[in-house]
């Protein structure tokens, strides 16, 4: 241990930190100064919508496995076409702790976190979000994905077969190869 | 002497000063360690937001003042007067300028060593009363630091008092007028000060209270005005500790042109951010570094410059 | 034992085996489809490829399929070759070549072995870039939903469905990649064993329709070791509960019992226990009480009103605890055992002779070992479902003895079929009607019980000539026998079985007696009983339903208490009624909503099997301890807490204070204190956690109700926890709420808790014996007259239906789908007599009371002449097979 090396380095550190007496603080202002939040930031979260305007979510629940903080709870529900949907959708974000997992686990795009942050509350019951509060009217981030799209399972307006990459539904009644 | 040394007005304005001051420093701190990490600290209570200090201690008082249920409740409450009561008592014999202190004494820097000693009383019964494995963890760490820099801090400042010839501050402070001590005690204004840092369990040797391993140490299980009182002793500490740099090393009120209580109280206060400098730059070290460092280092360092500056005495003396 | 060596360490495997159980069995980790603990190997996905080398100087070796090579003695392997892997992955990205984007959308999603074997081998990107071959889906009934596109053609489903399980309404079509498993249209899956395909399916083709209705990830459901309570055989299940509903049932492997398999009433009837028709507040005179404390004080108050005047009617549905405490409340004098008035002195004869026999009883595993077996009077599909898929396994022991000559191992299973082609073990079957197992049979014999008795005492002499002879045996009855008792003596494992099916004390006996007469060592004898705990409630010797009336009638009785038991199903309405309007007050402790519940003064909502704990005697004697999966709501007590609560009456502060109380009152009971460790077990002073680890939603499930959340519930009487904290391995078999591994998150982890691959749980399998062979019985000797038909009466003959006898899950919405509509089964002569025909309807004039109902008629050709058969516990029709006999005319 170079020990000459070892005492400048103290010295030099406290040098180094007395030269910031100089340096203009970072800081943002906050509210008279808004930051500027960019697009992937991670505040409030929303579930979006697929290009043809209906909800992304299909219920498959990988959003509240991934969540840390277990705030996620959510239950599946089907219509008649058989496309899965949640019967509610809850984010308790008196728990959350916006660090953007549920967005990452999301196969389909829709849970999105958005670049808001301010949402304070006196009572803590009102940082309960259902899927009305939840739920926006747009695509988020991702425009153009559409998770039933390549999925292979059928919905209202998709047949069997009709899906990105899909082949016509086998004739199994064929002896064609 | 001068005749106004110990008068109750001078008692009164210097209590007030020095408690206004410990205050003040919570503010002090948290700004400059703001400004130093590029960020701005405190500024939005009163102007620069020095109102800060006020609301702290709106908050303290009236925070629910708790004694555990498990705690030693008589030692429990004595120990944090303890420390208050001996950082105030050693502020007696600090000799702000000429004509203006509280007692003076002959022996006055032993009477700071002594009562700069008692304080680890504080941590160690504040430990021992809370009935916590953190708190008691943080006093042991205390008496064990507390004692190991205690030896070289009486030692640094031997040579100090082999170059002016005396124990009383004030010849101190008149011995300097050829030259600040901390030119000739070099090594033991180093040992001194990091002696100093060790005793007010400051960052970077504040083992006793490392947040990260032991939660806040010896004081885990105090709150409200209890706490308040560990809080403000440590800023006593800073105080006291710069003021007797100043007195010891920088040459106390001394100084041309400005008033010599300005001087006095402009070197402390470098003196002060100083010590919050070190908390905004180094590291913590680990508690065998700590004591390695303590018996290994500092201790041999204090008796050679001991023996050296003796030698130096005798040979100018012959 | 064979030593192998597997990437250079050596393991010592069980004989016999193939390489991939061997492997399996040492936990090793290596992926596999086709192959199925129980099915075998046939060697079609090519997934479980090792290499295998010569010698040790060999280091090329070549890739073997490890299912379909026998692990013997010094064999080489690698599993971690890097070749081998490499085929291994690419064999995956071709099986997946067409698998779709679908595992958000997919039931089987987080409990998929294809998602396991995936991540096993490593495969995570797709190169294929063609079109994906689609398919259309079928219509599969209410149980099964059916997605073809998932389908890798592992041929499981078939192998399972028409090989294991004899159903022939699920085949394979087409060919090559366009292979396509379903049915020849949309219609219901017929086999009773149907729910298994979504255990067998490697992947989502078949997933559980019930649980989609409210779907949950597997990671979500809590669970705890349970017990069916649909019929005697006592499956281990494992429920799975999430906010607050009970989910699914799947299965949950026991060694010596269910092991892989449930039948479709066990899986899907778990409805009742969410249904509308549920107690969940305490009633006082059809108002809510204002509390159960309430509720409560009524009941001591009533108890204490008459001493003396107090009986209790207990339940064969219920626990042994919670029998135990309303004769422990009431005094032992004061207790009726509640079975119904005709099948009550037939289940005491069965608990008695189980009881007194030197015959074996027979676990399910040592069914399926049995070489020839003898049905008496039973259609065990019907009963007792998960012993029919026993039974048919076990006719399969003849292809395994010409396999054992060929020296084909028993797990080549397409080579031991083809070796066997139609050799089946024998196989006997007696009964009134058909049987669900005729299509294995090697004979079948079609008799009024009279004459089946007759038939069993006959084969019992042939056997042993000191068994009773019968007298007046017709020259038919006599070869017929002759082949049985031929078939039975040449086995080295025989087995009887019958039991309360056909409502006749006579063909019991005489199934005793056959099982007495077989030779020393082998004599093995199953009798089936109806409900999940007859044999425990038979063993508490409760008095008789119909003393119970009798006493009524005199004014003895000015308080009754019903424990979990309509009384309607188990005796004649107009006796049901006038002992109810007889008795001052009538108190019902029961979970779910009858007719008896709704003329009761008092009602106290009981806890069902989901929500209690308690004890079950199955159809062995063997006592199983079920735990409970929800935390009970509302005024939900077990129903031993309802009769102990009262205070003074009882110390009895937990279930195991009950179990106690029990083992030391009625020493038959001794053993029941060790089905599963009581509440004070610890694994390193932490309790099991019913959750899994990954359980989701905890901070979000009930904050709409509040945003704080609640403490998770106590529950003292178990050393199980409502949590997802605690002990996470070693957990002892009985306590053990489902099965998951590390990367095995589908059922078929539970190679990973058997001591080997189809063996037993490692920590022994849940459960005690409370019934062991004792010495030697003495023969039955009243053997019935041949039956005569006569001409203006019909004897009423039994059938049980899987769906529709057990009145428990045919409230499951599902499954009440499948309860046939009730009927009159008449042979087609008496039909033609009667000039009726195929859902004509048909007027009976029931003896002896001469009551009038009509059914329509289902023709049945095998009836015998002069029987007609009644189904039972249909919608309107008797619980039990109390109506005897009924004259029959057309509809005036």
């Amino acid at each position: 241990m170079n020990i000459a090396a070892v005492i400048t380095s103290q010295f030099r550190s406290l040098w180094t930190v007395l030269q910031h007496t100089f340096t203009k603080a970072d800081t943002v202002e906050y509210p008279e100064e808004m930051p500027a939040l960019f697009p992937r930031y991670r505040g409030r979260i929303v579930l979006t919508r697929d290009p043809d305007g209906v909800e992304r979510c299909v219920a498959c629940n990988l959003c509240a496995v991934a969540c840390p903080v277990d705030c996620i709870a959510l239950q599946k529900a089907e219509d008649e076409h058989g496309r899965w949907y949640p019967e509610f959708f809850r984010i308790n974000f008196s728990r959350c702790i916006m660090c953007g997992f549920c967005e990452e686990a999301c196969p389909t795009y829709s849970i999105q976190l958005t670049p808001d942050f301010e949402m304070c509350e006196y009572d803590r019951q009102n940082m309960v979000y259902e899927k009305e509060d939840l739920l926006i009217d747009g695509t988020g981030k991702y425009h153009d994905y559409n998770f039933y799209r390549v999925s292979g399972k059928s919905i209202g307006g998709k047949d069997k077969g009709e899906a990105e990459n899909e082949g016509e539904p086998i004739d199994i009644k064929s002896l064609l190869p | 002497m001068n005749e106004s040394i110990g008068s109750p007005l001078q008692i009164a304005g210097i209590l007030i000063g020095v408690i206004l001051t410990a205050a003040w420093l919570i503010w002090v701190e948290r700004r400059m360690i703001g400004i130093w990490q590029d960020r701005l600290g405190p500024n939005r209570v009163g102007p620069l937001g020095l109102g800060q200090v006020i609301a702290d201690m709106i908050k303290i008082f009236f925070k629910d003042d708790w004694i555990p249920p498990f705690a030693d409740k008589a030692v429990f409450v004595i120990a944090p007067v303890i420390i208050m009561v001996t950082m105030l008592t050693a502020f007696v014999v600090v000799p702000f300028a000429p004509g203006i202190g509280i007692i003076d004494f002959n022996f006055g820097l032993l009477y700071f060593l002594a009562l700069s000693s008692l304080a680890v009383y504080s941590a160690v019964l504040a430990g021992y009363a809370s009935n916590n494995k953190y708190a008691l963890l943080g006093a042991l760490r205390a008496a064990a630091q507390t004692v190991s820099y205690e030896v070289f801090m009486g030692l640094s400042l031997m040579g100090v008092v082999m170059l002016s010839g005396s124990f009383n501050l004030r010849e101190i402070v008149e011995a300097q007028r050829d030259g600040w001590f901390c030119i000739s005690q070099f090594f033991g204004l180093l040992v001194f000060l990091i002696a100093a840092v060790a005793e007010s369990h400051r960052s970077p040797l504040d083992l006793p209270e490392a947040e990260q391993e032991l939660i806040a140490g010896f004081h885990t299980e105090y709150s409200g005005m209890k706490f308040g009182m560990f809080f403000v002793g440590e800023y006593l500490g800073v105080t006291l500790s710069s003021a007797m740099i100043v007195t010891l090393f920088f040459g106390g009120w001394l100084g041309p042109v400005l008033p010599p209580l300005v001087w006095f109280c402009l070197k402390t206060t470098i003196g002060i951010l100083f010590f919050v400098l070190l908390r905004a730059a180094l590291p913590r070290p680990r508690y065998d570094q700590l004591m390695m460092f303590g018996w290994k280092v500092m201790l041999p360092i204090a008796l050679v410059n001991l023996v050296a500056t003796g030698g130096v005495a005798l040979w100018l003396e012959s | 034992m064979p030593t192998i060596e597997i990437d250079g360490r050596s393991y010592e495997v069980e004989a016999g085996a193939n390489l991939l159980s061997a492997c399996l069995s040492q936990g090793l980790d290596l992926p596999y489809f086709c192959w199925h603990p129980c099915m075998g190997s046939v060697g079609s996905c090519r997934q479980c490829a090792v290499i295998q080398y010569r010698d040790a100087h060999d280091v090329q070796g070549r890739i073997v399929m490890s299912c379909m090579t026998p692990a013997a003695d010094g064999a080489r392997i690698s599993i971690e070759a890097p070749e081998v892997k490499a085929f291994r992955a690419e064999i995956l990205e071709l099986l997946m070549t067409n698998h779709p984007h679908d595992c958000p959308v997919c039931e089987e999603g987080g409990e998929c072995h294809l998602q396991d074997m995936t991540v096993m081998t490593g495969h995570t990107f797709r190169q294929y870039r063609g079109k994906k071959r689609t398919h259309r889906n079928q219509y599969l009934g209410p149980f099964i939903h059916h997605e073809m596109n998932r389908c890798i053609a592992c041929y499981r489903c078939v192998r399972f469905y028409r090989d294991y399980a004899g159903g022939d309404d699920l085949g394979v079509f087409a060919s090559h990649n366009h292979v396509y498993f379903g049915r020849h249209e949309d219609g219901v899956l017929e086999n009773e064993f149907s729910g298994n395909l979504v255990e067998v399916c490697p992947t989502g083709v078949f997933t559980d329709k019930t649980l989609s209705e409210h779907y949950t990830r597997k990671w979500d459901l809590q669970a705890a070791p349970s017990v069916c309570v649909h019929c005697a055989v006592g499956c281990n299940i494992s429920p799975g509960e999430r906010y607050g509903k009970l989910r699914r049932v799947i299965n949950r492997y026991h060694g010596e019992v269910n092991r892989y398999f449930l039948c479709d009433r066990g899986r899907f009837g778990y409805g009742f226990v969410n249904s509308d028709r549920r107690l969940r507040k305490a009633m006082i005179e059809k108002q809510p009480a204002v509390s159960g404390e309430a509720a409560q004080q009524r009941l001591s108050f009533l108890l204490a009103q008459q001493r003396g005047k107090v009986i209790g009617i207990g339940s064969p549905r219920a626990s042994l605890e919670a029998n135990f405490a309303l004769r422990e409340r009431l005094g032992a004098d004061y207790f009726y055992a509640g079975f119904g008035v005709d099948e009550h002195p037939l289940i005491t004869a069965i608990a008695e002779i189980m009881q007194s026999s030197c015959a074996r009883i027979p676990t399910l595993r040592e069914i399926e070992q049995s070489d020839a077996i003898f049905i008496l009077g039973e259609d065990v599909t019907n009963t007792a479902p998960v012993m029919a898929l026993a039974v048919r396994q076990a006719v399969r022991n003849a292809s395994f003895e010409i396999a054992d000559r060929l020296h084909i191992p028993r797990w080549q299973d397409e080579a031991v079929r083809e070796a066997a082609q139609q050799e089946k073990s024998p196989l006997f079957i007696a009964s009134c009607d058909r049987t669900r197992l005729d299509d294995v049979a090697t004979a079948t014999f079609r008799k009024a019980p009279d004459d089946l008795a007759r038939l069993g005492f006959a084969v019992a002499h042939l056997i042993d000539p000191e068994a009773p002879a019968v007298t007046d045996l017709s020259e038919q009855e006599r070869s017929e026998a002759e082949v049985i008792a031929g078939a039975l003596k040449r086995a080295k494992r025989p087995l009887i079985v019958s039991g309360s099916g056909c409502g006749s004390l006579a063909v019991i006996q005489a199934a005793a007696n056959v099982a007495l007469a077989l030779p020393e060592k082998a004599k093995a004898l199953s009798l089936v009983v109806p409900e999940c705990n007859s044999i425990g409630l038979a063993m508490m010797q409760g008095r008789l339903l119909n003393e119970a009336f009798q006493l009524a009638s005199t004014g003895a009785v000015a308080t009754v208490i019903v424990l979990e038991n309509d009384l309607y199903r188990r005796a004649e309405r107009v006796v049901v009624d006038r002992f109810l309007a007889e008795v001052e007050h009538v108190v019902v402790i029961d979970h779910i909503g009858h007719e008896t519940a709704e003329q009761a003064e008092l009602v106290l909502s009981a806890g069902t099997f989901a929500e209690t704990e308690g004890t079950l005697v199955n159809y062995e004697g063997r006592a199983q301890r079920f735990f409970p999966v929800l935390a009970p709501a509302d005024d939900i007590r077990s129903a031993w807490q309802w009769l102990s609560d009262a205070p003074g009456q009882t110390d009895w502060r937990h279930v195991d204070d009950v179990i106690s109380a029990l083992a030391q009152r009625l020493p038959r009971f001794q053993s029941c204190r060790d089905a599963a460790p009581f509440a004070s077990f610890r694994i390193t002073g932490m309790k099991i956690p019913r959750q899994p680890p990954r359980y989701s939603g905890r901070t979000a499930m009930r904050a709409n109700i509040t945003v704080s959340e609640p403490k998770a519930p106590d529950d003292s009487d178990s050393a199980l926890a409502f949590s997802m904290e605690g002990a996470e391995s070693a957990r002892p078999p009985a306590l053990n709420p489902g099965f998951w591994a590390p990367g095995w998150n589908s059922n078929q982890s539970v190679i990973k808790f058997q001591d080997e691959i189809n063996g037993h749980l490692r920590g022994d399998d849940p459960g005690v014996r409370l019934i062991r062979e004792a010495g030697r019985a003495s023969w039955f000797r009243e053997i019935p007259d041949a039956w005569r038909v006569l001409s203006d009466q019909w004897l009423l003959a039994p059938i049980r239906h899987i769906f529709g006898s057990e009145p428990l899950s045919a409230l499951s919405a599902p499954l009440a789908e499948r309860i046939p509509e009730p009927y009159l089964a008449l042979n087609p002569d008496d039909a033609s007599r009667l000039e009726v025909g195929e859902g004509e309807s048909v007027e009976l004039e029931l003896l002896p009371q001469m009551e009038r109902r009509v059914l329509t008629v289902r023709l049945s050709a095998e009836l015998p002449a002069g029987v007609a058969g009644i189904p039972v516990g249909l919608p309107g029709l008797p619980g039990t097979a109390f109506w005897k006999a009924a004259k029959l005319g057309t509809i005036s």
